[in-house]
């Protein structure tokens, strides 16, 4: 199976050299994240991903996970690696100091999150949940329940969880049943079924912390009645220690295509004791405070399968032997050429590290953004980046999801039939990056929220954060001698992107339907450009060090015959998006629903 | 008890090494460095006496240039106490980086050194044996087992066809094999308490060592390639081969 290697030069061209501005130990409350703490930090969670998560993906996923006799049971080796990583520390790695976190930046922590997706997606699911069930609690919990759960969240002897799904809602959360019944001691009693719960239910840890939709007696209907409540699995007494279990159960686990060793439970919470978070009937904005990182978070899964699934491809591609270059061979002391000699094979390779290396420096430029809004010292400064990364929040997580899961098939591909049986891990990578496009709002949702929600937000001022430095790149340097060849493709298709704005803007008001229509496409086109403009400003910084000292292992040089595969044979893309963004919707909608 | 423990910056084992064009040794440039490997069962090893209570204080000394810093952060992460970086741009050879330590454990009078029996780079092996020379103290080379009871090193030592147990009296030199221990992951918190940790800066002529190479390296190339081999008809020809060709048996 491949062997996974975190592209640590990458990452550090992104966070140091690409997205450098006045470095992020600039900015209040990072003094200390100079790179000389960075780097050991981005190395030793490297070693920890490669040696201890990645060598449990493949067993994880051919044993999966089990509930015996009511108890979940994680795969075997889980638990050892689970209790590495908790007394490591990563458990906190982004969590708040106050609570016992390390507080690193976002721009960091995003690339940790890539090799631990990377290397073992349904590891990292555990943690990954308990760190959205901190956000929430963090952002909107009372003091008491910040003091009460977070510390051992944080710490990682606890776990925690998000549950919203039940069996008849999902995307439409109004619907939600589950029901909170206040006892006159400020406690509640929950009562209801969920589904689809990541890291429902382990034995990973002592304890799981529970952030549980429900409805409170008097609520209004609809999603303006749902609020948000904390529920541990055993009942934590004021001292701390563990009580009783607290009427959470797991029904069953699902039996799903990927991340088979992350337990998908069905959870059945009968009078169970938990307490309000933040206001009543207001559980789905504390949600969305969390589910915006989570979008990030699940976007950068599609990310780090891609560039697990690339290393794959690009070793098999070198050593399997198999024909002779068309040009002429390659290796007459071999039996034949290894299949990178082939176009179709590179095409595959190629389009996978566009992407991988495109995606990583967008996420970089979000991470950053984020890093921004909640340190900047400058008010405007704060709100731009924070309106940059309203904008991009759904890109990021259905682009790189789309991305993610075609750059992975891509690489099964590279292994033909190799790839198809299941001891290469090829095809694993495959059903592991699906679900990436489901959950955390399928992708259909992402392109709605981006065209319904953040182009007509403020009179569009959220794109204008997009576009104004994309436009001004444009403007500087299309005539730039060496530059011009790469701005020129961004250029074409960043006027594609425009026109297509102003027609979703000048129908979405009169006919939303039309919009709608149109989102998918307009999505993955904006999403490109914004790749295409990482791309652009990735050459830019490239250029100078190619020839040099600095260039000793091509690694500059790489980038710009990268950043030249994109323009050519990737962006051009928006061209198609393009003309069935203009065509409209009505193919779909005069479609006779008799008929299908 | 003061343990010191020395650490070198290598190329990293992971890394294909590349030989300069001009023969004149390896291509270092844009390549990742870490810590030699059996330094770091040297730093593991320390820091496990020092949470059993036998040592009160790890120091860890690193040389050359200032990169070498990292590597000694490496093992203040792992939970050494403080570190020395003696600069310099020359290449060290055994015997310089010998004599330096032996200036530093006057400055230091630690009553344990551990070393790596060897750096994964120029595979020497000479560095503890010629510091214990040096001193005049006692040495346990190619440790795999290490106890400390009082004023008495046990060290098991790798050799030829098996096992040998001796004691030492220290203050002693112990360099140490792979097998020693499994080093730790660093945790995220002692990483970010490593940048807090002190490390001293010297050089050379502070220590009043001459660090001059003796050693000229004529021509650094690479392995030659494997030949291609040959079929064999029958066991009695590969017999014949062997003792006539190979002249093996």
């Amino acid at each position: 199976m491949p062997s996974y290697q975190a592209p640590l030069r990458d990452m550090r061209f992104v966070l140091y050299e690409l997205h450098q501005g006045a470095g992020l130990s600039a900015l209040p409350g990072l003094e200390d994240f100079t790179p000389d703490i960075i780097d050991p930090v981005l190395d030793e969670a490297a070693k920890v991903c490669e040696e201890v998560l990645a060598p449990l993906n493949r067993t994880g996923d051919e044993e999966g996970c089990h509930l015996e006799n009511g108890v979940v049971r994680t795969p075997s080796g889980f638990k050892q690696a689970y209790d590495l990583f908790r007394d490591g520390g990563w458990t906190g790695l982004a969590s708040d100091p106050a609570y016992g976190g390390q507080g690193l930046p976002k721009s960091v922590n995003a690339l940790v999150e890539e090799m631990i997706c990377a290397s073992n997606l349904s590891f990292g699911m555990y943690p990954g949940l308990s760190h959205g069930a901190y956000l929430a609690l963090h952002a909107h919990g009372s003091d008491e329940l910040r003091d009460r759960f977070l510390p051992k969240i944080v710490d990682g002897t606890w776990a925690g969880t998000m549950c919203l799904t039940e069996p008849h809602c999902g995307t439409d959360l109004g619907l939600c049943r589950t029901r909170a019944v206040p006892q006159g001691d400020g406690s509640y009693r929950i009562t209801g079924t969920k589904i689809f719960i990541s890291a429902g239910d382990h034995d990973l840890t002592e304890n799981i912390i529970h952030l549980v939709l429900a409805r409170l007696p008097d609520a209004p209907k609809g999603i303006k009645g749902i609020s948000l409540f904390v529920v541990p699995k055993i009942a934590v007494r004021d001292d701390g220690s563990l009580g009783d279990p607290n009427g959470v159960t797991c029904g069953s686990i699902e039996h799903k295509m990927g991340i088979k060793g992350s337990a998908t439970c069905v959870l059945n919470f009968d009078d169970a004791v938990g307490w309000l978070v933040g206001e009543a009937h207001k559980g789905m904005r504390a949600m969305f405070t969390m589910m915006n990182t989570e979008r990030l978070a699940v976007g950068i899964q599609g990310l780090g399968l891609a560039e697990a699934s690339y290393q794959g491809a690009v070793a098999y591609a070198r050593e399997r032997l198999q024909g002779r270059s068309l040009s002429g061979v390659k290796h007459p002391d071999k039996s034949a050429d290894p299949i990178i000699v082939h176009p179709d094979i590179r095409r595959m390779l190629l389009t996978m590290r566009a992407t991988t290396e495109g995606c990583r420096a967008l996420g970089g430029w979000v991470a950053r953004s984020l890093d921004i809004q909640h340190h900047g010292e400058d008010e405007a400064a704060r709100q731009e980046a924070e309106d940059l990364v309203v904008l991009l929040t759904p890109v990021v997580k259905a682009l790189f999801t789309d991305l993610g899961f075609e750059a992975a098939n891509l690489g099964m591909q590279v292994y033909g039939g190799h790839g198809y049986i299941r001891e290469n891990g090829m095809e694993q990578y495959v059903r592991d990056a699906r679900i990436a496009q489901i959950y955390e709002g399928t992708n259909g949702i992402q392109a709605l929220d981006l065209i319904g929600r953040k182009l007509p937000a403020h009179a569009g001022r959220y794109l204008r954060r997009f576009f104004h430095p994309v436009a001004d790149l444009i403007a500087a340097k299309v005539e730039d001698e060496q530059l011009g060849a790469f701005v020129q493709p961004l250029a074409k298709a960043f006027v594609r992107l425009q026109q297509a704005t102003g027609q979703i803007a000048r129908v979405g008001l009169s006919k939303p339907e039309e919009a709608a229509a149109a989102a998918a496409d307009y999505l993955r086109l904006l999403g490109l450009v914004a790749v295409g403009y990482m791309w652009v400003r990735m050459v830019e910084v490239a250029l100078p060090k190619v020839g040099t000292d600095a260039d000793s292992d091509g690694f500059y040089r790489a980038k710009l015959g990268t950043a030249r595969f994109y323009m050519e044979r990737v962006l051009p893309q928006s061209g198609a998006l393009f003309s069935a963004i203009m065509a409209g919707g009505a193919s779909m909608m005069d479609f006779e629903e008799a008929a299908f | 008890m003061k343990v010191l423990v020395a650490v070198k910056r290598v190329v990293d084992y992971n890394v294909k090494i590349r030989v300069k064009a001009d023969g004149t040794g390896v291509d270092t440039g844009n390549v990742k460095f870490t810590m030699n490997p059996f330094d770091e069962t040297a730093v593991e090893e320390a820091v496990r006496l020092k949470e059993a209570g036998k040592a009160t204080e790890i120091v860890v000394v690193s040389m050359g240039p200032q990169q070498a810093q990292d590597t000694i952060r490496t093992a203040l992460a792992m939970g050494a106490d403080r570190g020395i970086l003696v600069g310099s741009d020359t290449e060290l050879q055994p015997l310089a980086v010998a004599k330096l330590l032996k200036a530093i454990v006057a400055k230091e009078q630690p009553a344990l050194i551990i070393v790596g029996k060897q750096a994964i780079d120029d595979d020497s092996n000479q560095t503890g044996q010629m510091l214990a020379a040096l001193l005049g103290w006692p040495q346990g080379t190619f440790a795999s087992k290490l106890a400390i009871d009082g004023e008495r090193a046990e060290v098991t030592r790798e050799i030829d066809g098996g096992l040998e147990t001796i004691a030492l009296a220290l203050p002693a030199v112990v360099t140490v094999d792979l097998r020693l221990n499994e080093p730790r992951y660093a945790s995220l918190p002692n990483i970010m308490k490593a940048k807090k940790k002190p490390i001293d800066a010297l050089t050379p002529s502070d220590l009043g060592v001459d660090v001059t190479p003796r050693l000229i390296t004529l021509k650094v190339e690479e392995p030659s390639r494997r030949k291609a081999g040959v079929k064999v008809a029958n066991v009695a020809e590969l017999v014949s081969k062997l003792k006539n060709e190979a002249k093996v048996i």
